[in-house]
C-alpha cells in the first residue's frame, strides 16, 4: 500500500440481462444494488450514501431509497447522461473524504429494448432552452456523432478504416464474454461494409442498445480495511461540462480535455502510467476523440493510434474495454459509464476474463461521456489503482 | 436533388424566442447581439452568454454561411442532411441542408438560408447550396 486513497471501490455488479421483458426498472436497480453489496460483503443496512441519476424513477434518489429500504444521510443525483456514474465515483469519494458517508451505493438500470425506446426517448422536454433550435432538424444520437466524425476526418484525415479498428478491438474482447450481445470477431472490412447509418458512421461503428444495469459500492478507507484486498483505490477524478459555447462550435474535441488532466493531476500520474483504460464507446468516434483528449496520443493522431490492434489486450499498447464495451457487450439504459468503471475494477482485481486480463494490472482509467459528443456533454474521468498500487 | 423532403416538427417557442419565429415567417433570419459586450451568439436568448447582460438586441443576419459539418441520415424514411452551418456573422447553428444532392455535400461548401413550413405552420430556417 504505497499510494494513499480517500475512498475505495469495494463492490461491483453488472446485471447479466440484456433484454428485461419481465422486470421493472426499480426492480433492476434493487437487483444490481444487492449484487454489488454482496460482492463487497456488505448489506443494505451498511449503506448511508446513495447515488443515482435520471434513469432512477421518482423524486431524485428518494423513491428508490424507499423502494430499497435505504437509511441515508447523503444523496447525490447529478445527471450527466452516460457519464453520470463515473462522476458519481468522484462525488462519492469527496463525500466520504468529508465524512458525510462511509458506504456509498451507486446504481444504474434501464430497459430501453424492452420498452422499444430509441436512444433519446427519455429526454426532458420541459422548457429546455435550446430545443426549438434543434429538434425540428432531426438530430438523433447517430447523426450528432456522425457530424463529429465528419469534422474530425476533415481536419485530421481520420479514415473510416481507422475508426473500424476500434470496433475490431472491442469484438476481439467480446468473444470471451458470455453475456456480450455481439460475440463474433469482426474485421475492418466488416465494419466499413456494414450499412451506412448516418454518414460517416456505419452500423458497426455504433454501440448496441441493451437493457440491464450495474452498481458500485464505494467505501471509506476504514471500511475498506475490514473488507480486504479486493478493494480498489480511487486515486484521482475529474469532470467537465462542454457545450456549444454561444455558437462557437468545435466538434473535434470533448470534455475529456478538462476532466482528464484534472484526474491525472490528482493521482499524480500520466496517461503513460495506465495499464488499462475503459473508454466510453457509444460510437467508434467517441473512443477516438477521447483517447486524444485524455493525452494517450497527440490531437489528430487518434486514427493512427487505434489502428493495427493497438487497443487489443495482449497485442496493443493500450488494452481497452476488455468486456467488449458498449460496441459489443452492452449499453444498459443507453448509459455506458457504469460498465466502464466495473470492467476497470475487474482488471485491477485480476478478475477479468483470463483471455483479456492485463498481466499485473496496477493502474487503470475509466472515462464516461454523456450527452452528445462535442456539443452538449458531460465528461468524467477516474484513475483507479489496485489495492497494492 | 431529393424530390421528397421530411416533415418538419413544430419548434418549441418561448417568450424569449417568439420574435425569432415571427421573423422567420417573413423570410428573415434574426440573431442576437449584446449591447454590453458586443458579442453575437446562438441560439438566441434574453441573456447574453458571454457576459450575462440582459441588454441584448435582435438583428437580421445575412443568411449566408458555410457548412461546418454535416451528416446524411440514411436510416430514415426520407433521408436528410443535418448540418452545422457557420454564418458570416461568426456563429454556428444547427440546420438542415435542402435542395441539394445528398451525396454531393462537402464541409466548407457555401450555403444560403431558405425556409420551410413546419407542422403547426411555423417557418423553419434551413440552408441550400449557393448555385
Amino acid at each position: 500500500m504505497s499510494r494513499s486513497s480517500k475512498a475505495y471501490i469495494a463492490g461491483i455488479y453488472e446485471h447479466p440481462t440484456r433484454k428485461a421483458l419481465d422486470k421493472t426498472i426499480p426492480q433492476l436497480h434493487a437487483e444490481v444494488a444487492l449484487g454489488a453489496l454482496q460482492d463487497a460483503g456488505l448489506t443494505k443496512d451498511d449503506v448511508d450514501g446513495y447515488f443515482c441519476d435520471g434513469d432512477a424513477p421518482g423524486l431524485g434518489g428518494a423513491s428508490m431509497a424507499e423502494y430499497m429500504g435505504l437509511d441515508l444521510t447523503y444523496t447525490d443525483t447529478t445527471e450527466t447522461g452516460g457519464s453520470s456514474y463515473v462522476l458519481h465515483v468522484g462525488h462519492a469519494m469527496q463525500a466520504i473524504a468529508a465524512g458525510k458517508c462511509s458506504v456509498a451505493l451507486v446504481t444504474l438500470a434501464g430497459r430501453p429494448r424492452a420498452e422499444g425506446l430509441a436512444t433519446l426517448g427519455a429526454r426532458n422536454r420541459g422548457e429546455v432552452p435550446e430545443l426549438g433550435f434543434e429538434l425540428p432538424y432531426g438530430p438523433v444520437i447517430t447523426n450528432m456523432y456522425g457530424m463529429a466524425a465528419m469534422r474530425h476526418m476533415h481536419e485530421y484525415g481520420t479514415t473510416s478504416e481507422q475508426l473500424a479498428w476500434i470496433k475490431v478491438a472491442a469484438s476481439h474482447h467480446a468473444q470471451h464474454n458470455e453475456h456480450a450481445m455481439l460475440r463474433d470477431v469482426v474485421t475492418v472490412e466488416d465494419v466499413v461494409n456494414s450499412p451506412m447509418i448516418a454518414d460517416p458512421l456505419h452500423r458497426l461503428d455504433c454501440c448496441v442498445i441493451s437493457d440491464g444495469g450495474g452498481a458500485l459500492v464505494i467505501v471509506s478507507p476504514e471500511v475498506a480495511k475490514s473488507i480486504g484486498d479486493r478493494c480498489v483505490k480511487i486515486l484521482g477524478q475529474g469532470e467537465a461540462i462542454k457545450h456549444l459555447n454561444a455558437g462557437k462550435v468545435d466538434l473535434t474535441y470533448t470534455g475529456a480535455v478538462k476532466s482528464g488532466p484534472i484526474a491525472f493531476e490528482e493521482a499524480n500520474l500520466t496517461p503513460a502510467d495506465m495499464d488499462y483504460a475503459s473508454i466510453y464507446d457509444s460510437f467508434t468516434i467517441t473512443v477516438l476523440e477521447t483517447i486524444e483528449d485524455l493525452g494517450f496520443c497527440a490531437k489528430g493522431e487518434g486514427g493512427k493510434f487505434v489502428s493495427d490492434g493497438n487497443l487489443i489486450s495482449g497485442t496493443g499498447k493500450l488494452p481497452f474495454n476488455t468486456d467488449g464495451g458498449g460496441l459489443c457487450n452492452n449499453h444498459p439504459s443507453n448509459r455506458g459509464g457504469m460498465t466502464k468503471v466495473i470492467e476497470a475494477v475487474r482488471q485491477l482485481r485480476g478478475e477479468a476474463h483470463p483471455k483479456v486480463q492485463v498481466p499485473d494490472c496496477t493502474l487503470a482509467l475509466a472515462h464516461g461521456t454523456g450527452g452528445s459528443i462535442g456539443t452538449r456533454m458531460g465528461s468524467a474521468t477516474v484513475i483507479l489503482g489496485s489495492n497494492d498500487a | 436533388m431529393s424530390a421528397q423532403e421530411r416533415t418538419y416538427p413544430e419548434p418549441a417557442i418561448s417568450m424569449e424566442t417568439e420574435r425569432y419565429w415571427e421573423a422567420t415567417k417573413q423570410g428573415k433570419l434574426l440573431l442576437k447581439k449584446c449591447n454590453s459586450c458586443d458579442g453575437t451568439y446562438f441560439y438566441p436568448r434574453a441573456t447574453c452568454p458571454h457576459c450575462l447582460s440582459g441588454d441584448t438586441d435582435w438583428f437580421e443576419a445575412s443568411g449566408k454561411g458555410k457548412i461546418y459539418t454535416y451528416s446524411v441520415m440514411r436510416r430514415a424514411q426520407v433521408p436528410y442532411a443535418i448540418a452545422y452551418v457557420t454564418l458570416e456573422e461568426g456563429v454556428t447553428m444547427m440546420t438542415n441542408i435542402v435542395e441539394c444532392d445528398l451525396d454531393g455535400l462537402a464541409i466548407d461548401q457555401e450555403v444560403e438560408v431558405t425556409f420551410r413550413t413546419t407542422e403547426g405552420d411555423q417557418a423553419l430556417p434551413v440552408f441550400r447550396p449557393v448555385s
